[in-house]
């Protein structure tokens, strides 16, 4: 029984088609990343799924029930975090608890949970600005976590971080969905990325958007960074590689109808 | 992979390379200057107009009448002090700019939330609002007086049109500066658009509006003295009118002084109400 259906799902924004004829299955606590080369409309995709856009076909349902705005069921995060920068990080994770009629302590209870799954504990009376990138993110995902999402949607959120910072933050994304178990679906283009944190890996191709590939991650469950070494990983990650790129090469047309 | 070929590079001779310019100290553009010379010129700023003015005044170049010295006018406002004329002059003063700008305050934040806020509202809005602020308000001083008399009320109305305007159309800005992604993601924690306003919209643009409010606070100081020079009976613009009439350029310089401090610390005042809700700024 699947918790995400696409169904037909399009999107046009005039004569420009960002999306064509999109259908996916995403079951629960499944981990599911979307890969694509710009122009793909992973993000557009993403935006589709939490109701801040509506397609212009096909339907998108949660559940059972068709999907028709943005709401807490379906907890989204940025690339650029989009954390309240007038709030400290632990008025952030409890954002969307103070919205329902929650008491104050059993609010503080969830917050206090989820800052301390999401390493943050001791930086719950900090200001955005005081944080680290990585650290941004963290308060992102948890204040999405903290509404206890049935879907957690990642539109490329470590693609602004430095290497290094954007290992730990796939450890760490990881951890919290084995903790959790919740499903769930994000957009990158990092291949290495997608095949070292899905458990299938579904491939855009641009212009229009759609699906080009859906490959299943035969991978450990239990995935240190070491794996990206194993040989099993790399013939993995070429493979969803070259169906990236077989699809990027309409953009070199330009390049070379010069020569 | 399709090859793609350059065209050949042509024959050129070789380019002018320039070296870095002559070092500068204290006049390269936006660079950071040593704190003692910012020190100096800061003291420089407020020393050397009024050591021009002792100067001046001192030489007896320049008539009294013309340009009071330093003392005569110590004395001046001393004298007016304690009379308590000074006091009951500002306290009236200050008055009019409470009702007046406050008044343009309540109207122009909440229309300024509007505004920047919705494209409904600010299509709804902005021509209006974008057309009104280039009239004058001075223009509007006869039309006051015939709508609303001498009084009070003419003068807070004055106040009122010279400020309202700017300060919608600077709060607009401040709430337009809102991310996107910051009132998106609010929707998506479960946020409805009452509460995407007052938990997200507000608490952000706050800042800004404070702002908008310390330069328009500059604008009402402005218009309060020009109404009181008009026709008035107290307020500081009616003593620097009054005090023509008698040649007494001494008061007038006290009074200006005094407008001068009181606008300086309202705002600091300002700013530091800014700073410490800006704090996460």
């Amino acid at each position: 029984m699947s918790l995400l259906t696409l169904s037909s799902v399009g999107m046009r924004y005039g004569a420009f088609t960002a999306l064509d004829d999109i259908s996916l299955d995403v079951a629960a606590g499944e981990f599911v990343c979307l890969v694509g080369a710009s122009g793909s409309g992973k993000s557009t995709l993403l935006s589709l799924i939490a109701g801040l856009t509506t397609p212009t076909s096909g339907a998108i349902a949660l559940a059972g029930t068709p999907v028709s705005g943005p709401g807490p069921d379906r907890g989204l995060v940025f690339q650029s975090g989009a954390v309240y920068p007038f709030r400290t990080v632990a008025q952030n994770v409890g954002f969307g608890l103070e919205l329902l009629k929650l008491s104050k302590a059993e609010r503080r209870e969830r917050v206090d949970w989820y800052l301390a799954e999401t390493g943050l504990t001791a930086l719950r009376g900090k200001l955005p600005k005081e944080l680290s990138g990585g650290q941004r993110q963290r308060v992102a995902i948890a204040r999405a976590l903290a509404c206890e999402p049935d879907v957690l949607l990642l539109d490329e959120p470590f693609g602004a971080l430095d290497v290094q910072t954007k290992e730990d933050m796939q450890v760490f994304i990881r951890r919290i969905w084995q903790d959790t178990g919740t499903t769930v679906l994000m957009v990158t283009h990092d291949v290495e990325e997608a095949v070292f944190l899905g458990g299938r890996v579904v491939v855009l191709a641009s212009d229009p958007g759609r699906v080009a590939a859906d490959l299943l991650v035969d991978l450990p469950a239990d995935r240190e960074l070491t794996v990206k070494r194993t040989p099993a990983f790399l013939a993995l990650r070429a493979r969803v590689e070259d169906r990236v790129r077989a699809f990027h090469h309409s953009s070199e047309g330009l390049f070379a109808a010069q020569s | 992979m399709s090859t793609v070929t350059a065209p050949a590079r042509p024959a050129l001779s070789k380019l002018p390379r320039r070296g870095p310019g002559r070092p500068v100290r204290l006049w390269a553009p936006r660079a950071p200057i040593p704190r003692r010379s910012r020190a100096a010129l800061m003291i420089c700023s407020v020393l050397v107009p009024l050591a021009a003015w002792v100067a001046v005044a001192a030489s007896g170049v320049v008539p009294q009448e013309f340009l009071p010295s330093v003392p005569a006018v110590l004395s001046a406002g001393w004298e007016m002090a304690q009379s308590g004329q000074l006091w009951t002059d500002t306290l009236a003063s200050v008055q009019r700019i409470l009702i007046g700008f406050g008044l343009a305050i309540v109207v122009s934040v909440p229309l300024g939330l509007v505004m920047g806020g919705f494209q409904a509202g600010q299509a709804l809005f902005e021509p209006i609002v974008g057309l009104l602020r280039y009239l004058p308000a001075s223009a509007f001083i006869p039309l006051l007086t015939i709508w609303l008399g001498i009084g009070e009320p003419s003068k807070w109305m004055l106040l009122f049109i010279g400020t309202v305007f700017f300060n919608t159309l600077m709060t607009a800005d401040a709430v337009r500066q809102v991310p996107r992604s910051l009132i998106d993601v609010s929707y998506t924690l479960g946020a409805r658009r009452g509460e995407v306003l007052r938990k997200v919209v507000v608490p952000h643009a706050l800042p800004g509006m404070i702002d908008a409010v310390r330069v328009n606070a500059a604008a009402a100081w402005n218009f309060v003295v020009v109404a009181e020079l008009i026709n008035s009976t107290e307020g500081l613009g009616y003593r620097i009118a009054r005090s023509q009439r008698f040649l007494a350029s001494d008061r007038i310089f006290a009074v200006l002084i005094v407008i001068a401090v009181l606008g300086l610390a309202i705002d600091i005042l300002l700013r530091v109400l800014r700073d410490r809700i800006g704090r996460w700024v």
